[in-house]
C-alpha cells in the first residue's frame, strides 16, 4: 500500500491551528476578565485537543507533547478540580505563544522543542497536580527518565464502533512501522459468523511487539486518537538500566526525530495564500451560476433571428442577464472580503499585555468588526493599526493617578472600531487620554528643522507634524512605541493601500486617527476627465479639489512651465494633454479646469479641458500584455466597452519633480 | 539571420497551418496556433508614450491588449480603414496583442520543407520580422515571426525606460 504523502496536509493543519490558537487566545482573555461561561473553558480545551491530534498525526511530537499537558491542565479546570485561576490563564496564554512558534519551527523543518517550551512545560507539569493527570506526567516524565528501552509490547483491542470514527488500524501500524520492526499479531477470536457480522464494526484486536527503543510518547503518540476508545496497553521491555549521563542525549532525541520528518516537505514552506470562503457564499454563486446557464438557454432560442412577437422576451432576457451579471460579480468581489475581525483579533490580547506592563489600566472597545475588507487590504492594515494601539496606550493614555488628578476615571478606554462611509472602510483608533501636546510638538518639529515657527499653524496642521518622518514627541524611547516605524511609516502604509490618515486631537480629552480606505484595490472612484480628444480617469482618493483658474493668477516661469496661486500658495500646473501628447485641441488655461492632486506629500493641479463626471472605475492592468506607462497606473473600461486610462497621481508628481530638476 | 534559418528548418515533421493575411500587394502568412481570433477592426485608446505602430489598445472581453499596425511596423505607408481591415488577435508567450492588416485571405499549409530563407532582397519589410518564405499556388508568402513583432526593441525600451526613472522596483 502506498504511503498517503501527509505533508501535502501540513499547510492545512498549521492554519487550523492557528485559527484554533486565535480561539484559545479569545476565549482565555474573556476568562481572564472575569466571564464564567462553561462553553469558554471548553473552547480553550477544544483547541489544545485538536491541536494536539493534528500535530501528532503529522509526526510533529514536541508540538503533540507539549498541547498535551495544557490539555490536560485544561482538562481539570473543565471537571471543576481547578479553578480558573490567573495563574492559569496567564500560563495558558504563554503556552498559546509557544505553541505558536514550536509550530512555525515545524512547519519550517527545525526542532521545535526549545529551551523557553521545555521550561514553560516544566511549569506546566508542575502546575497539573499529581495522580489526576498520570499518564500525561508519565509521558513527560518518561521523555526525561532515559530509559534503556529495547521495545515495546503492544495490546491493543479496539472497541467495536472505532472504525465509524474514522480511524484505520492499518495507518496505526504503519506509523509504529515507522519507528522499528514491528510484528503484529492479530486476534480474530471475537470474529462473529459472517451473517451475523456488521461491516462498519471491528471484531479483532491485535497484539504487537515493536522492536526499537523509541520514546514512549512516541509510541502512545501513535494511539491519540483512539484515546478511549480501545483497551490498550503498552508495556516496555527494559534491558538495563540506562546511566544518568544519558538523560541529555534522550532528551535531545525527540528533537532529532522530528527534525528530519518536517524537512521533507520543502513545499510547506512556499507561501501560498489562500482564503476561507464561508459555505454560503459558495452557495450563492452556484445559485448564480445556475441562473446564468438559465438565461442563456433562454436567449440562445433567439439564434435564428427574433420576429417581432418575441421582442419583449428577449428584452426580459437581457435585463436578466444583466442583472445576473452584476450579481455575480458582487459575490465574486465579495469572496476576497474578509471581516475586519481577523485583524482586530490580535488586539484585546496586545491591548492587555501592554497595559500590564505599564501598569496602566485600559479598557479595549471594538465595534464593528464583521465589517468587510479586500484580503490584500486586510493584509497591510494590520501593521499600521498595530502601530496606532500602541501609540495611543503608551504615549496617549495617562498613567492611573494622573487621570485621576485631570478628574477622569482611573481607566483609560480605548476604542477600535471600523464602519462604512460613502464607498470607503473608515477604522478609527481613539483614546480618551491626554491629547496632542500641542506646544511639545512645535517645540520638537521646530528642533528637526520642518518648521521655524509655530506662531499662526492650524491644530490641524501642528497634528500633522507627527506624520513628518523621524519625528517623536516621546521623552524617552520606551521598549514600546517610540523605535522602528513611525507615523510616518504608518501614513505611507495607509497612502500605500489608497487610503488617507487624520487625526482629531483635543488636548486633555483624546486623540482618534481616522483612518480611510478603499473597499477594495480592484475597483477605484475616479474622475473622469476629458483631455483633447481623449479620456482619462484621476482617482478620487488623491484629489483635493476642483478648480477653474482665472488667467492673471497663472505665471509662466523660464523652461515653459506654469504656475498658478492655490491658497496662497504657488502650485506647478501638469497640463495631461502635453504630458500624454493628447490628439486634439490644447486649450488656453482659463478654457479648463485643474485638479489639485496630492501624491507623496506633494501637490501639484492637473490640466485637464473637462470633467465629465464620476464613476467607479474597475482596474485592469496594462501590463499583462503590454508594459508599465509612466504617468498610467492602469486601464479601465467604460461603459461604452472603449477602454480609458487611469492617471498615476505618484508617477505625475514624480515626472513633474524630475523635469524640474532637470 | 541564421538563427532564424534554423528556427524555420528546425520545425517539426508535420506541414504547419499558417493564416495568410494582406499588406498591399504582399501576402504574409502567420502561424495559425499563435492566432487567437480575428475581428473586425474597432477604434482603440491610444496609448502615451508608445511607438508610432502601436496603436492603442483595445477592450477584449475585459482584457486590455495592444494593438499594432502591420503597416506602421514595416515602415509602410498608412492606409484608411475600411470594411475590410482586420484586428488579429494573436498570443505569444502568454500575452495577447492585436495585429491590424489590410485583410486576411486563407489558411495554407506548408511543410517544413517548403520554407526558405528569407534572401535579402528588395521588400520593403525589414527581414528581422520574418522567419521564411514559402510559395503557394504560384504566391510567395512571407511568414511572420509573431515572436519578434512587439518584441525585442520593446523590450529594450522598456528596461531603458526602467532604468532612466528612478522609480523603485515594483512590489
Amino acid at each position: 500500500m502506498s504511503k498517503v504523502d501527509l505533508a501535502q496536509f501540513h499547510k492545512a493543519f498549521y492554519e487550523e491551528s492557528l485559527d484554533g490558537l486565535d480561539a484559545m487566545e479569545q476565549a482565555l482573555l474573556a476568562l481572564d476578565e472575569g466571564a464564567e461561561d462553561p462553553e469558554l473553558i471548553n473552547v480553550v480545551f477544544r483547541a489544545a485537543h485538536s491541536i494536539k491530534g493534528g500535530a501528532a498525526t503529522f509526526g510533529f511530537t514536541d508540538v503533540a507533547a507539549f498541547t498535551h499537558v495544557a490539555e490536560n491542565l485544561m482538562d481539570e479546570v473543565r471537571s471543576g478540580r481547578r479553578p480558573m485561576a490567573k495563574a492559569v490563564v496567564e500560563l495558558l496564554l504563554r503556552s498559546g505563544d509557544t505553541v505558536r512558534d514550536m509550530l512555525s519551527l515545524s512547519m519550517a523543518g527545525q526542532p521545535a522543542a526549545t529551551a523557553e517550551s521545555q521550561a514553560l512545560l516544566a511549569e506546566l507539569s508542575a502546575m497539573v497536580s499529581g495522580h489526576a493527570a498520570a499518564p500525561v506526567v508519565a509521558v513527560a516524565k518518561a521523555a526525561a527518565a532515559a530509559e534503556a528501552i529495547e521495545g515495546w509490547d503492544i495490546a491493543f483491542r479496539p472497541f467495536d464502533y472505532l472504525l465509524k470514527s474514522g480511524n484505520d488500524p492499518a495507518r496505526m501500524f504503519r506509523e509504529l512501522e515507522a519507528l522499528g520492526p514491528l510484528a503484529v499479531t492479530c486476534d480474530a477470536s471475537k470474529l462473529p459468523a459472517l451473517a451475523d457480522m456488521d461491516a462498519e464494526s471491528s471484531y479483532l484486536g491485535w497484539t504487537l511487539s515493536l522492536d526499537a527503543g523509541a520514546k514512549r510518547a512516541a509510541v502512545e503518540g501513535v494511539f491519540d486518537w483512539v484515546d478511549g476508545d480501545c483497551d490498550l496497553t503498552v508495556t516496555p521491555r527494559i534491558a538495563a538500566p540506562a546511566p544518568v549521563a544519558e538523560v541529555a542525549a534522550a532528551a535531545a532525541a525527540p528533537v532529532a526525530a522530528a527534525a528530519p520528518r518536517a524537512v521533507r516537505d520543502p513545499a510547506a514552506n512556499s507561501e501560498s495564500s489562500s482564503v476561507r470562503v464561508g459555505i454560503e457564499k459558495i452557495d450563492t454563486l452556484i445559485n448564480l451560476v445556475g441562473e446564468l446557464v438559465i438565461t442563456q438557454s433562454m436567449l440562445s432560442q433567439f439564434n435564428d433571428g427574433v420576429d417581432a412577437s418575441q421582442l419583449e422576451m428577449l428584452r426580459h432576457g437581457l435585463a436578466q442577464l444583466g442583472r445576473h451579471t452584476r450579481e455575480l460579480q458582487e459575490s465574486v468581489m465579495s469572496i476576497r472580503m474578509l471581516p475586519i475581525s481577523t485583524v482586530f483579533n490580535r488586539f484585546p490580547r496586545l491591548v492587555r499585555d501592554l497595559a500590564q506592563k505599564l501598569d496602566k489600566k485600559v479598557v479595549l472597545d471594538m465595534r464593528g468588526e464583521t465589517t468587510e475588507l479586500d484580503k490584500t487590504v486586510l493584509e497591510k492594515i494590520g501593521d499600521p493599526l498595530v502601530h496606532l494601539v500602541r501609540n495611543a496606550i503608551d504615549h496617549g493614555l495617562e498613567m492611573p493617578d494622573k487621570r485621576v488628578a485631570a478628574g477622569k476615571g482611573d481607566t483609560g478606554t480605548l476604542r477600535l472600531e471600523a464602519f462604512h462611509r460613502g464607498g470607503s472602510i473608515v477604522v478609527e483608533v481613539a483614546d480618551n487620554g491626554a491629547g496632542l501636546n500641542r506646544e511639545a510638538i512645535v517645540a520638537k518639529a521646530i528642533q528637526r528643522g520642518i518648521i521655524t515657527t509655530g506662531e499662526g499653524m492650524s491644530d490641524e496642521a501642528v497634528s500633522d507634524l507627527i506624520f513628518e518622518a523621524g519625528f517623536s514627541t516621546a521623552a524617552a524611547t520606551t521598549d514600546l512605541s517610540g523605535r522602528g516605524v513611525g507615523m510616518d511609516v504608518v501614513r505611507r502604509n495607509v497612502m500605500d493601500l489608497g487610503g488617507t490618515v487624520a487625526i482629531r486631537s483635543v488636548q486633555g480629552s483624546g486623540t482618534t486617527f481616522t483612518i480611510t480606505l478603499p473597499l477594495t484595490l480592484a475597483i477605484i472612484d475616479g474622475l473622469t476627465a476629458a483631455v483633447g480628444d481623449e479620456i482619462y480617469i484621476v482617482p478620487l482618493v488623491s484629489i483635493i479639489e476642483s478648480v477653474q483658474v482665472k488667467p492673471d493668477t497663472v505665471r509662466s516661469v523660464a523652461g515653459g512651465g506654469e504656475l498658478f496661486r492655490f491658497r496662497d500658495n504657488w502650485m506647478p500646473i501638469v497640463r495631461l494633454f502635453d504630458v500624454f501628447g493628447c490628439a486634439g485641441q490644447r486649450r488656453a488655461v482659463d478654457e479648463g479646469i485643474v485638479i489639485v492632486v496630492e501624491g507623496e506629500g506633494t501637490r501639484i493641479g492637473l490640466f485637464v479641458d473637462e470633467l465629465i463626471g464620476q464613476q467607479q472605475a474597475v482596474v485592469k492592468s496594462l501590463e499583462a500584455n503590454y508594459r508599465r506607462v509612466t504617468g498610467i497606473s492602469g486601464a479601465t473600461i467604460l461603459a461604452d466597452g472603449s477602454v480609458a486610462l487611469i492617471a498615476d497621481v505618484t508617477g505625475l508628481v514624480r515626472m513633474q519633480a524630475r523635469r524640474k530638476a532637470a | 539571420m541564421n538563427q532564424q534559418a534554423n528556427s524555420a528548418t528546425a520545425a517539426p515533421e508535420e506541414a504547419a497551418q499558417y493564416l495568410t493575411v494582406n499588406l498591399g500587394n504582399e501576402e504574409y502568412g502567420v502561424d495559425i496556433l499563435a492566432v487567437r481570433e480575428i475581428r473586425g477592426w474597432t477604434p482603440v485608446t491610444r496609448i502615451p508614450q508608445a511607438p508610432g505602430y502601436v496603436l492603442g489598445v483595445l477592450n477584449l472581453r475585459g482584457a486590455i491588449v495592444p494593438v499594432l499596425d502591420l503597416r506602421l511596423r514595416f515602415g509602410l505607408a498608412r492606409e484608411e480603414y475600411t470594411a475590410t481591415t482586420v484586428t488579429v488577435i494573436v498570443m505569444v508567450n502568454g500575452r495577447q496583442f492585436g495585429v491590424v492588416v489590410d485583410a486576411v485571405s486563407d489558411v495554407v499549409e506548408v511543410a517544413p520543407g517548403d520554407v526558405r530563407p528569407v534572401p535579402d532582397m528588395g521588400t520593403t519589410v525589414d527581414t528581422e520580422y520574418l522567419k521564411g518564405l514559402t510559395s503557394v499556388a504560384e504566391r510567395m508568402v512571407l511568414l511572420l515571426d509573431v515572436d519578434r513583432l512587439l518584441q525585442p526593441q520593446d523590450a529594450q525600451m522598456l528596461e531603458a525606460a526602467l532604468a532612466s526613472s528612478d522609480v523603485k522596483a515594483v512590489a
